[in-house]
């Protein structure tokens, strides 16, 4: 029997005449070395006299810079096709958070609440139900909205003022949703937002009953979280501790989370506010800034803070936590987890602050008290600063198109997609990143706004330029811990599992 | 230790090729007595003559009784000893060659339905390589063969050659194979490149077998250095797209590399290339080199010592198992391998080519060890040796 002959490699690998540059995007990071990223989140560091010879297509087109740049789809050559399926799956996978449209909605079944924390604009202190309350016709509505979305799982998030102090109309729409639902048959995720000082068996057996999430806040401990929350009725912190444990007997563990806002005060204590979490049995922070929507400016001198003196509390705390699960500890810190999912993953995350398009009205939406649609919890908050600039629309009065389709949620899209922003469009964190018009507005007068000057900007660039260098520079167990906040997984899946008849 | 499919025998009465099941029982199942081949081993010699007419041959070891069948005008086939044909194994024998090849063991988790020695394919390493022959033929024996199947294996491969040349033949095959074998894994070895038409591939996810697999190469990240392993210019693109219409058409996907010297410089990038570009696969399968067929002549471009690309290995197989993809060392002993990578490796040799060496008699961990292929026997790695870890 004769074979074919064997062509030799060169046949096969020769070099190529030249070569095109796909669309990329770069940024030098220290020591000068340059980061290369693509329109799906692709990246590759490489060095700037590598980085000089493959802008100016002088690369060895047979040595590993070249081949390694060819498959992360920074070069095409004639040497294989341009493969344009595999890219527009990718650039489709990491999108698909866009797929099925808007699906947070959250209910502001009122604005009445037994605390006065300075960081939240919205909440009153008021007996008056007629007021602040939702109405029943108004929840119905918005479920009806909630429910013409295409999304085949949607989530329904009661917020407030305390919306527990509004059970009742919680009762209403959890039972109204299930009954539509009836013939819709969505997925619905359903979370109250609650402060945990009212909680009651009755509650807990309602929310068991119809796999309801608690959401709570802690800011860390009792000095802290009191002093950012102070609470009319006694120690908020108490309250927390408490109905915390209550919560998670009750409806177990994974369905209760807390979140924190950070404040001046918090600033100095990242590692109390962490202990605080382990303490409490929390597998997880999410170390947020404040949202810096209508606040008086006699109150943002009291607690707020520049986007540098966040970035110096984020890092520190993050190495902290980075610390703690060197130590053992499975605890995972929420923004880092997102925007390491972002870099190391081939997947979209669903966390609505920070995305292209961004959030507002593509992935959530507000119905307000008074059954006024707001593109966010934050453009609902800036209303009541009386700029009703992201107002799409009212359950009572407009159709499902008007709202999702308006005038003004097409204003609002046209600012939200970082791909098409200045100063944006050509940042190499542009796929990690994300859009937030309603924080520009807010800031600086100006959906679009300018990052030059953005707090946002700020503190987003430096977070991410600081995971990157926390990769660069992780080991094995840092690898690992990252990965375990990727998988929402216990530090020890990520070790490469031993045999089970090996005896020790 | 190894077990022997194929043997020579001498036949009588005889005229066509034909593939048949064995029964050692004389009067069992005498509605079918056609497709059945009785054996009968010495002691049976004296029997009535007439008790094996209605059988498609009668193999047996006695050349006495041989003779007699002969003489009586009963197809006949003599072998040597009877000791591998149990009842329930299919077999195909020839005519004149005396040929006989065991096709299918209802205890082995290893039996395949081997489609044709055609291949579009020439790679480097290949264990068996391609022929250009016409064995069209062998389509309806391996229907034949699935008619015959009494019980359900839990496995079945599907393998060639190349599987996808068999065309409108492959998708009668798969069919077959549905309604006979539906809850039988089915696992079928393809380079995937004729997957590049999307409609084929509808067609194969049209026969909608409940667990059917896919399993096809990819050697590199970069086209030229697949394109050189398999030997053919474009085969990396096709191969591409035809992974991804595969997940289009909703068939699962196992992605198989095999180690060398060619695919292990960009191994690393190879794992980053299937997470990025198909982390639908369900399986991703890093092979040891069987030492046949092509190998042997292409030994000096293929050989790297297991030990010397065990830390590539080790990378590429934590870079995919941290991002949660199913991952496999096949065909590697675990002397090679360090601790760390033990739960990966699988006893994945067939059994009727497995062997272990004599120095692994002492080993403690020789139960849970691949061994190694026939063909290795006598040219492996240095750094065999018995372990003594409990």
């Amino acid at each position: 029997m004769t074979h074919k002959e064997f062509q030799i490699i060169q046949e096969y690998v020769s070099p190529v005449r030249t070569y095109s540059l796909m669309p990329f995007r770069f940024m030098r990071l220290d020591r000068g070395s340059v980061l290369l990223t693509n329109d799906w989140g692709e990246f590759k560091i490489i060095a700037p006299d590598t980085f000089e010879r493959f802008i100016h297509k002088q690369l060895d087109t047979t040595g590993t810079d070249y081949l390694d740049l060819r498959a992360k789809y920074f070069i095409s050559d004639t040497r294989s096709s341009d493969h344009l399926r595999v890219m527009a799956s990718k650039y489709r996978t990491k999108k698909s958070f866009l797929e099925g449209f808007t699906k947070l909605h959250l209910f502001v079944v009122t604005l009445r609440c037994d605390h006065s924390c300075p960081y939240c604009q919205v909440s009153r202190q008021s007996e008056d139900k007629t007021r602040y309350d939702m109405t029943p016709e108004m929840a119905n509505r918005a479920v009806d909205l909630m429910l013409r979305v295409p999304a085949r799982a949607v989530t329904c998030e009661f917020q407030g003022g305390e919306a527990l102090l509004n059970f009742p109309l919680v009762q209403d729409i959890v039972l109204y949703a299930t009954e539509r639902n009836r013939s819709i048959g969505k997925f619905i995720n359903y979370v109250i937002c609650t402060n945990l000082s009212n909680l009651t068996d009755a509650h807990l057996l309602f929310f068991k009953e119809h796999n309801i999430k608690i959401s709570s806040s802690l800011d860390g401990p009792a000095f802290l979280h009191d002093h950012n929350r102070p609470c009319s009725r006694g120690s908020s912190h108490a309250f927390v501790e408490h109905n915390l444990r209550r919560a998670q007997e009750a409806l177990g563990q994974e369905n209760v989370s807390v979140l924190m806002t950070t404040t001046k005060e918090s600033l100095a204590h990242p590692r109390k506010i962490i202990d605080e979490y382990l303490r409490l049995n929390l597998g997880s922070i999410v170390l947020r800034s404040l949202s810096p929507f209508g606040f008086a400016t006699k109150t943002m001198k009291t607690i707020g803070y520049s986007s540098e003196e966040f970035v110096e509390f984020y890092k520190k705390a993050l190495d902290y936590i980075i610390e703690l699960n060197r130590r053992g500890h499975s605890f995972a810190e929420g923004y880092a987890t997102l925007i390491l999912t972002k870099i190391l993953t081939p997947f979209p995350n669903s966390y609505v602050d920070l995305q292209s398009p961004a959030g507002a009205g593509f992935s959530a939406v507000a119905y307000n008290y008074d059954g006024v649609v707001y593109a966010s919890d934050e453009a609902r908050m800036l209303a009541e600063m009386n700029d009703t600039s992201f107002r799409l629309g009212n359950v009572l009065d407009n159709s499902y198109e008007q709202i999702f389709f308006g005038e003004r949620m097409q204003a609002i899209a046209a600012a939200s997609c970082n791909e098409a922003l200045a100063g944006c469009a050509d940042c190499a964190f542009q796929p990690y990143c994300g859009a937030d018009p309603v924080y520009h507005y807010a800031t600086q007068g100006d959906m679009i706004g300018n990052r030059a000057s953005s707090g946002f900007c700020k503190k987003n660039m430096a977070i991410i330029r600081h995971i990157f260098e926390l990769l660069r520079q992780a080991d094995t167990e840092t690898e690992e811990i990252f990965w375990s906040w990727i998988h929402q997984a216990n530090r020890e899946e990520m070790k490469l599992p031993k045999v089970p008849w090996l005896s020790n | 230790m190894a077990i022997k499919l194929t043997t020579y025998g001498n036949t009588a009465g005889l005229n066509h090729r034909f593939t048949v099941r064995l029964a050692r029982d004389c009067s069992a199942e005498a509605m079918n007595q056609a497709d059945l081949a009785l054996v009968a081993p010495l002691a049976k010699e004296s029997a009535d003559l007439a008790q094996y007419k209605s059988f498609a041959a009668v193999i047996t070891d006695s050349p006495v009784l041989f003779d007699k069948l002969a003489a009586a005008g009963i197809p006949a086939v003599r072998v040597q000893s009877t000791e591998g044909y149990r009842e329930g194994y299919i077999v195909t024998i020839e005519p004149g060659s005396g040929f006989i090849r065991t096709i299918f063991r209802p205890e082995s988790p290893h039996n395949t339905i081997f489609t044709t020695d055609r291949c579009n394919s020439n790679c480097i390493m290949c264990s068996q390589p391609p022929k250009e022959v016409d064995d069209s033929h062998l389509v309806e024996e391996n229907l034949k063969m699935l008619s015959l199947i009494q019980s359900s294996p839990e496995y079945m491969g599907i393998t060639g050659g190349e599987p996808t040349l068999l065309g409108p033949d492959l998708i009668r095959l798969l069919q077959a194979t549905k309604n006979k074998l539906p809850a039988t894994h089915i696992h079928m070895l393809t380079n995937g490149r004729l997957y590049k038409d999307l409609s084929f591939v509808r067609r194969i996810a049209d026969v909608n077998h409940p667990s059917f697999i896919s399993a096809i190469p990819l050697y590199a990240d970069v086209a030229g250095v697949h394109d050189y392993i398999v030997q053919a210019h474009g085969a990396f693109d096709e191969t591409v797209e035809g992974l991804y219409n595969a997940a289009e058409a909703g068939l699962a996907v196992e992605i198989r590399i095999v180690l060398h010297k060619q695919s292990i410089p960009r191994l690393k990038q190879l794992a980053e290339f299937i997470y990025w570009n198909f982390p639908f696969a369900v399986h991703v399968a890093f092979m040891g080199l069987e030492n046949m067929g092509y190998v042997r002549k292409n030994w000096d471009k293929l050989w790297i010592d297991p030990v010397d690309y065990m830390d590539s290995l080790g990378e590429a197989v934590k870079y995919l198992y941290l991002r949660r993809m199913n991952v496999s060392i096949y065909n590697l002993q675990l002397c090679l391998l360090p601790q760390s990578l033990w739960s990966f490796a699988r006893k994945s040799i067939s059994d009727f080519k497995n062997e272990y060496l004599e120095v692994c008699a002492h080993c403690t961990v020789r139960d849970h060890c691949s061994g190694l292929f026939l063909s290795q026997v006598n040219r492996h790695s240095e750094h065999i040796h018995a372990l003594s870890v409990i």
